[in-house]
């Protein structure tokens, strides 16, 4: 199953650059789009295409566009979020890195769909070098009349702004990015209104992640029903998905969706085995978000299925025995790594990068890693593992925005399922 | 109209209201607790999590279920809305959690706390808290710091409602304090402990929820439940000179805002008012004010006012004075 879209002309000698980029194809859809289509017939491509949020909610990026209040006099913006920070993913970093065009070549047609002309990249502030890349690129298609006045002679006019963040975790979550663009303190705003009718300055504003915009380019050259009969079900097209942890082959891999997961892990072509010939132990498949499974689970659904690499196969038997595709973060452990010890370094990581906003996520988060702290470190109690359950529950669907379902998850799926790791750890203490 | 649909009980409310506003306006026990909505404010509410409430039906059009339980501060009603809160087993469990991990870095030190009486945190977790604490983590602390010559702060007790953020940036006409660093490590401070100096900095004081922002004027003289509440007014240029005096026999112990039963000031005041206006003199004095609240200091109504007898000492038997006992 060898199918690659957004990764296709990665070999292409210096594809960073715009000459290199149009001489694989690169822009043509632009060309396509303004000469031959309106924003209309663009947005149902996007639809047709079956295309879901890449950033881990899987949403309908066709369904979300048409939710865009497009009946005020306001101005509408589009915002490409690429404030990746989940640990274990760095797909989209790969993506800017390495073929900047196709990012910048998406933002084009999506704001042409919604109607857009002014369009900001918010970018991880450590991603420093990034900026420049990116920056280069708008540059040269500004240069090329792809960006600026009256594109290709059409009527339609587009700027693309790069602005990084300082670094926040946070600031990944779709309103508390629009603040932080805005120039204030990276706070999730309660919801409702959403972005599509209140989002940057007040404005209707659609906030994508990178490689959703990136596969629009894409999906507008070869249409959005050819693309949808890539993949499977409702899972269409393929994904970038990053591997790490213990693995042979680290890195990013575009794969066609219903993909087995057997295959991911073990085939030469992707992961290539757990290193140094050890057993598999668990996989967090989606980014540290998401619930670990152990190797049983991950492998097969509870009733003996094969797990494929589809938002829906992933997610069989919910929280009991599944998990989620999530943004693609694919960690690997093999039989020597401490759960524990994982664990609680995931709730580092999420105390920290909470905002402090609402109470359950703020005292949840430390409560959880100072009771993890004990475990890993020898003095934990039995009855501090239902103490973690009793808090992650109650933190999760509770808070203004998912980073308390994000730092509740990963604790819960943890006990669920090595549920004995905790407590030889208590025992051996 | 709308019809909304909250613990069993219908009423009609205005389009672009919010749950919690239309819970307040059926009233009595069906009001979810807030600590950070303040309806005076603008942009309050939705962080401290304990108004959540069930909405079992979105709408009459759209009769699903809402997915997860919803904040009804901000949330707006729609037409056929129903809601749950007290009927609602999930929301109850929910609100204990919330109240739980308020305490969990609390330094409950009420029997220090000058809010100790009329706080809301001591309500909550009369209603919703354990009875022991199920952490036994060490508490975040803070220094207590001035906020100017008085108020004073104590971070400790702060539940981070954001309401003094919201009143200072409204109220006064240069912020000069806000929310610090994030996550548990998050503090209400100004930069370089600066003084805020403007003529209605004292309202935070009055939409704190908790004893974190406290009157240095007040501090340690009295607790609430010893001194009498009675409305009063003044003549005064900057505000509308309407507030609560607080008092011990003929002395003014602390000036406040006027506040109703959700713990809302009916205006707020203006500094001259609340800190240097301390003699009866300055004040005319309109009758005891009613607190509807289910605090301590609640017990005393002081609807009938009764003049304490005075006891004569009978001759030759001198009460020899306090010290000397």
């Amino acid at each position: 199953m060898g199918s690659s879209i957004l990764l296709a002309n990665i070999g292409v000698p210096g594809i960073r650059n715009l000459k290199a980029y149009r001489a694989s194809g690169g822009y043509s859809a632009v060309e396509k789009a303004l000469r031959e289509m309106t924003p209309a017939q663009v947005a149902q491509e996007v639809t047709r295409s079956g295309l879901r949020g890449r950033g881990g909610a899987g949403f309908p990026t066709g369904l979300k566009w048409s939710f865009l209040d497009r009946k005020t006099d306001k101005p509408r913006y589009l915002v490409c979020n690429a404030d990746e920070s989940e640990p274990g993913t760095f797909k989209d970093r790969f993506l800017m890195d390495k073929i900047p065009h196709l990012l910048i070549e998406g933002l084009i047609l999506s704001s042409y769909a919604l109607g857009v002309n002014n369009c900001y990249i918010y970018i991880r502030g450590e991603f420093k070098y990034l900026v420049g890349i990116l920056e280069k690129a708008i540059r040269e298609a500004h240069q090329n009349r792809f960006l600026g006045e009256k594109i290709l002679g059409s009527d339609f006019s587009l700027n693309i702004f790069v602005h990084p963040g300082a670094g926040a975790y946070i600031c990944g979550e779709e309103t508390a990015l629009l603040e932080s663009l805005e120039g204030k303190r990276g706070n999730p705003r309660i919801k409702p209104p959403f972005p599509a009718f209140k989002g940057l300055y007040g404005c209707p504003t659609v906030v994508n992640n990178v490689e959703t915009l990136a596969t629009v380019g894409p999906i507008i050259s070869m249409g959005g029903e050819e693309y949808a009969k890539i993949g499977k079900g409702k899972s269409t097209g393929t994904k970038l998905i990053s591997a790490c942890g213990n693995i042979n082959n680290p890195g990013v891999y575009e794969i066609e969706m219903g993909l087995l997961l057997d295959d991911f892990i073990y085939s030469p072509a992707y992961c290539g085995g757990i290193a140094k010939g050890k057993k598999l132990k668990a996989v967090i498949p989606g980014g540290s978000s998401v619930p670990i499974l152990p190797a049983d689970l991950i492998l097969r659904t509870l009733n003996g299925q094969k797990r494929l690499m589809t938002y829906e196969s992933l997610a069989e038997g919910e929280f009991a025995s599944g998990t989620m595709l999530g943004s693609g973060g694919f960690i690997v452990f093999d039989e020597d790594a401490c759960i524990v010890r994982n664990t609680w370094n995931l709730t580092r990581f999420y105390r920290h990068e909470s905002c402090g906003q609402c109470s359950p996520c703020r005292e949840g988060t430390s409560w959880m890693e100072n009771v993890l702290y004990r475990l890993e470190h020898g003095s934990g109690k039995l009855s501090d593992i239902d103490l973690l359950v009793r808090v992650a529950k109650n933190i999760e669907g509770n808070t203004i925005c998912p980073l308390g379902d994000a730092a509740a998850w990963p604790v819960a799926s943890a006990i669920r399922h090595f549920r004995h790791e905790f407590e030889e750890h208590v025992k051996n203490a | 109209m709308l019809k909304v649909t909250i613990d069993n009980i219908t009423i009609d409310v205005e389009e672009g209201m919010t749950i919690l506003q239309a819970a307040r306006m059926i009233g009595g026990k069906v009001v979810p607790p807030a600590m950070c909505y303040y309806s005076k404010l603008k942009g309050t509410g939705g962080k401290c999590r304990t108004c959540l409430v069930k909405v079992a039906q979105s709408s009459a059009k759209d009769p699903r279920p809402m997915p997860k339980l919803v904040a009804s501060c901000s949330t707006p009603v729609q037409d056929g809305m129903v809601v749950q809160n007290l009927t609602s087993p999930e929301v109850q469990e929910a609100r204990k959690g919330v109240v739980e991990m308020l305490l969990v870095n609390h330094p409950l030190d009420c029997p220090v706390c000058d809010q100790a009486g009329e706080c809301d945190l001591q309500d909550l977790s009369f209603n919703y808290g354990m009875e022991e604490t199920a952490s036994e983590e060490e508490r975040r602390e803070f220094p207590v710091i001035d906020i100017g010559p008085f108020i004073k702060l104590h971070m400790n007790r702060c539940i981070l409602c954001y309401r003094c953020v919201y009143a200072a940036d409204q109220l006064t006409s240069e912020r000069r304090h806000g929310v610090m660093y994030r996550g548990d490590g998050s503090e209400i401070s100004t930069l370089i402990a600066n003084v805020i100096d403007n003529d209605f900095s004292g309202n935070v004081i009055d939409v704190c929820p908790v004893g974190a922002l406290t009157d240095k004027t007040f501090r340690f003289k009295s607790r609430v439940w010893f001194i009498k509440p009675m409305d009063a007014h003044r003549e005064c240029g900057r505000c509308s000179g309407k507030g609560t005096v607080w008092m011990f026999g003929n002395e003014i112990y602390r000036v406040t805002g006027r506040k109703d039963q959700y713990g809302e000031v009916e205006e707020f005041i203006c500094n001259e008012c609340r800190f240097e206006k301390k003699e009866l003199a300055s004040w005319t004095v309109e009758g005891p004010r009613k607190i509807k609240r289910q605090s301590v200091i609640s017990a005393n109504h002081y609807e009938k006012m009764v003049q304490p007898s005075i006891i004569k000492p009978i001759e030759g038997q001198m009460i020899p004075p306090q010290n000397e006992l």
